[in-house]
């Protein structure tokens, strides 16, 4: 539906062009001055660097190594810990009997609509009285009980769009609740919880309110705090915290692009239904 | 009801226990949500009215002590003059996000889905999405060397084009800070927002494009009178999720200025995160905690009524 006249196009072209150079040209910049010297950094924005040598991102690499683990750990934990929470209770909402159900959609999809900056206060002293304050568990648990409404408001808008002829028919053949929620519903739901993991992921990976403010410790700290705080130690070192910068920013933007398809999925039943 | 049909005895038998027996079934239905309702109730609601319990207090950091304030933190709100301020930082967030990722972005869609080629148009939205997979912190602190004078992009661009005489500390000037921090902000959220709106587009049917060229229409008003009426829902959406946002900000803030040069940053996130954790003062931050909650709320409220609206037409 090319609905453009000849002119207009070369118009529209050079403008999507250089709304592209505005994105691109910034984080080119970033991985660029990763290995430009600190005082090619002073001296001029522009210009490709005098070296191609590594030594900046491998000092970031030592640097951040710890933070990056810390990251991972959480990712992943978190991860597992939120798909699998959602997609247990997405079946439970959409699939078997249960007094009260309504209410407990409201009430699970209601918590999207909570800001975590509210609940930083109080979060304080509770993570204190747990004895988890300042650990990756405490990460881990508030990700997954402030991703669950999320996640489960996604799958379950998936399961009740799945028929329900296959559940029914194991039903008669005598298969119990959890037996269909494993062996049918789930591999039936593989697109959308593929796409819940690529979200989820994504903002774990990227959260830095929660992270700043409940860890203190370098070897728990994720990257986004780790990075914020590089700024301040690493003083005029430059080149190794744009260095850290790209590292960080590096493994999520070539998931993003290993898994569009799912990406745009989960972003758009998220915000279309 | 699967359990009961599995034992057609079980209701009638009538034995003692029968009915304890069936409470506990009721109950152990429950199982499936028992999980979220515990993490999503202690960890995301409990706090929420926690908050406002603590905002009615004066907490001791130091001794541990807490008294009772009744009102007196939310009398403060009203005299606080960065409170005001950062009111309008945020509302300033949310005036220019609308402009730029709802009408700007929408614009774009509307561009983009009207390129012939898919490829084009499939690698135009993922390139402008790639700053919203980044985190922003990484963003936060690359804009805060790009805004940096001498060094940065911002100053090295405006001097090649002459206009040298407009560099700045921008970030450092209090009547910059905000809003080189709400470009940012732009920067790395339109293309999300441009994706978003492409995929609404998608939905629109082409005959709806095939009778409007038939009529003669050209491209800006086929825009005007089919893309823009047909994806209005998302629009309203849009509007919505991004004064929601623009009000939660936080972590750009915290990361290029930290609310400053002299607080003329702050916003109301940031301002929190100050009283509270940098002055100690709970009680105060709970206060100004609640005024966030209460305007995120009525943006919640605003969604629900589109959404329920939408369902009815």
């Amino acid at each position: 539906m090319s609905f453009w006249p000849a002119m207009a196009r070369a118009f529209l072209w050079a403008l999507l062009l250089s709304l592209g150079v505005l994105v691109i040209y910034p984080l080119l910049w970033m991985a660029l001055n990763g290995f430009r010297s600190n005082s090619q950094i002073f001296d001029t924005p522009f210009g490709l660097p005098d070296s191609w040598a590594l030594t900046h991102y491998a000092a970031a690499w030592a640097a951040t190594r710890g933070f990056l683990a810390s990251s991972l750990l959480v990712t992943l934990v978190s991860t597992v810990t939120t798909v699998a929470i959602s997609a247990w209770t997405a079946y439970g909402l959409t699939r078997t009997p249960m007094p009260g159900q309504p209410l407990f959609v409201a009430f699970i999809l209601g918590g999207m609509m909570l800001s975590p900056t509210v609940a930083l206060v109080p979060l304080v002293r509770m993570l204190q009285g747990l004895g988890i304050y300042d650990t990756q568990g405490a990460l881990i648990l508030l990700y997954t009980a402030f991703r669950v409404p999320f996640t489960t408001f996604l799958i379950r808008a998936y399961m009740l769009d799945l028929p329900r002829d296959l559940d029914e028919a194991a039903t008669m053949d005598g298969a119990s609740p959890g037996t269909i929620f494993r062996r049918i519903i789930l591999p039936l739901c593989s697109p959308i919880l593929i796409s819940c993991i690529v979200l989820h992921i994504l903002f774990a990976w990227n959260e830095y309110l929660f992270a700043m403010i409940f860890t203190n410790s370098p070897g728990v700290q994720t990257l986004p705090v780790g990075l914020s705080s590089m700024l301040s130690k690493q003083g005029t070192n430059f080149a190794t915290l744009f260095a850290a910068m790209t590292i960080s920013a590096l493994p999520i933007v070539i998931l993003f692009f290993l898994t569009q398809r799912y990406f745009i999925r989960g972003l758009t039943e998220g915000i279309g239904k | 009801m699967t359990d009961i049909h599995q034992d057609p005895g079980a209701a009638t038998r009538q034995e003692p226990g029968a009915t304890s027996r069936r409470v506990i079934q009721e109950f152990w239905r429950l199982r499936w949500v028992a999980v979220a309702v515990a993490l999503v109730g202690s960890f995301v609601y409990w706090p929420i009215i926690d908050n406002f319990r603590v905002s009615l207090t004066h907490q001791d950091i130091f001794t541990g002590e807490t008294s009772p304030a009744g009102l007196e933190n939310y009398r403060r709100l009203t005299e606080d003059p960065v409170i005001g301020l950062a009111l309008w930082n945020n509302l300033a967030y949310a005036v220019i996000s609308v402009l730029f990722q709802v009408f700007g972005a929408f614009l774009l869609a509307a561009i983009i889905e009207g390129l012939g080629s898919p490829r084009a148009r499939a690698f135009w939205r993922a390139v402008y999405f790639i700053p919203s997979a980044i985190s922003t912190t990484v963003t936060g602190l690359l804009f805060y060397f790009i805004y940096q004078p001498g060094m940065g992009l911002m100053d090295g661009v405006l001097q090649g084009l002459g206009l040298g005489a407009w560099s700045r500390v921008w970030l450092g000037d209090p009547d910059t800070a905000i809003y080189a921090i709400i470009a940012m902000s732009q920067w790395q959220g339109f293309g999300y927002a441009a994706l978003l709106f492409s995929v609404a587009i998608q939905k629109i049917p082409a005959e709806l494009y095939d009778a409007a060229r038939m009529d003669g229409a050209g491209a800006l008003r086929q825009i005007w009178s089919i893309t823009l009426p047909m994806t209005r829902e998302m629009t309203g959406l849009m509007v919505i999720i991004t004064v929601t946002g623009a009000f939660q900000v936080f972590n750009e803030v915290m990361v290029m200025t930290g609310g400053g040069p002299n607080n003329a940053s702050q916003v109301l996130g940031t301002w929190l995160y100050e009283q509270g954790f940098n002055q100690n003062d709970m009680g105060y931050a709970a206060a100004i905690g609640s005024l966030i909650f209460a305007v995120t709320m009525a943006c919640g409220l605003a969604q629900l009524w589109l959404n329920a609206r939408r369902r009815v037409t």
